[in-house]
């Protein structure tokens, strides 16, 4: 996933409910996170939670009604996006290099998913995440993820003379 | 096991006719907009571009989500036809099945590995998987896609999955 790449807002002003409502206005810029209903839950430096709602279209084994893991690949990966765009290293925009999921279980049909990132370390160029997504049925997690992101940073400005 | 005696262009349309209710049997996959086409026994997967598959507003690229998806159903649908062929090359029970559209459910993903080599572009992708271990329980899979040209692939995977029961 990526962030349009406008200049970072300045958040440092902002309260809670304002960097929530920010982050809102970046998710329903993403059409595929709006097709599947993706909703930024709540945000913090370095986190993020994101739920996805249940959807009978989303399914991917028709006998069972259990979710396909397709669509949870999108939430781990708006997921992870999220946290490294809350992480105060101040990236003004991301890109997945990589990410790897491990589905542990098929998701309970008929319940939301709901998926927290961290982003864990951030260097000049890269993030790592960790991802973990609940359906809030059983303590264990339905899907596991790691990932590495870009960051973008603002090009460094001109000295003037 | 007993040939069919049939013309090729008969079973060559069951064939057809096979994949296609493998793969739309699985609603996430029509929602996605994925279809495949079948040369011999070679699937390629085809991600038909829609304005709602976007993930940057700004470059016009295709959600990271939708083309990881894309390369997760190649897999699923590759591997689950190699069941689906046996049945049908088998005869009797098995080919009855399939042909009253009863297909066995794709193979369950165990994990999916994605490299993200560049973004995607807002137009049609397609997707090839290669079977690298096919076990009756486990199978180990490769997975890539690419737009206007085959030698530059945008996205790979790599992932394992549990076979079906049976």
């Amino acid at each position: 996933m990526t962030r349009p790449p406008d200049e970072r807002p300045d958040v440092s002003g902002m309260t809670e409910a304002q960097k929530l409502e920010l982050g809102r206005h970046f998710m329903a810029q993403v059409r595929w996170n709006a097709e599947l209903g993706i909703a930024l839950e709540h945000i913090e430096p370095g986190r993020a939670t994101l739920r996805l709602p249940y959807d009978s279209r989303w399914v991917g084994d028709p006998s069972t009604g259990v979710l396909h893991g397709g669509v949870l690949t999108a939430l781990l990966d708006a997921c992870g996006g999220a946290a490294v765009m809350s992480h105060p290293t101040g990236a003004i925009a991301t890109a997945t290099i990589s990410l790897r999921i491990d589905y542990m279980r098929g998701a309970e049909p008929g319940r939301d998913v709901v998926a927290t990132a961290e982003c864990h370390r951030a260097t000049r160029h890269v993030a790592f995440v960790r991802v973990e997504a609940h359906d809030g049925a059983r303590p264990e997690p339905v899907a596991t993820a790691t990932g590495s992101f870009t960051i973008e940073r603002p090009r460094p400005k001109k000295e003037t003379a | 096991m007993a040939p069919r005696r049939e013309p090729a262009h008969v079973v060559e349309a069951r064939r057809d006719a096979a994949l296609a209710g493998l793969s739309h049997a699985v609603p996430f996959v029509n929602e996605l907009g994925v279809s495949f086409e079948r040369l011999g026994d070679e699937l390629t997967g085809k991600l038909s571009y829609q304005e709602k598959l976007i993930g940057n507003p700004v470059l016009g690229a295709l959600h990271g989500g939708a083309t990881g998806a894309f390369l997760e159903i190649t897999a699923q649908v590759t591997l689950g036809w190699t069941r689906v062929w046996e049945m049908m090359e088998a005869g009797g029970d098995a080919a009855a099945a399939i042909d009253r559209g009863d297909y066995p459910a794709l193979p369950k993903t165990i994990d999916f590995s994605l490299d993200y080599l560049r973004p995607g572009g807002a137009r049609d992708s397609y997707a090839r998987a290669t079977i690298r271990r096919a076990g009756r329980r486990y199978a180990s899979v490769s997975v890539e896609a690419w737009q206007e040209e085959r030698s530059r692939p945008f996205i790979s995977a790599v992932g394992h999955f549990l076979m079906p029961e049976g």
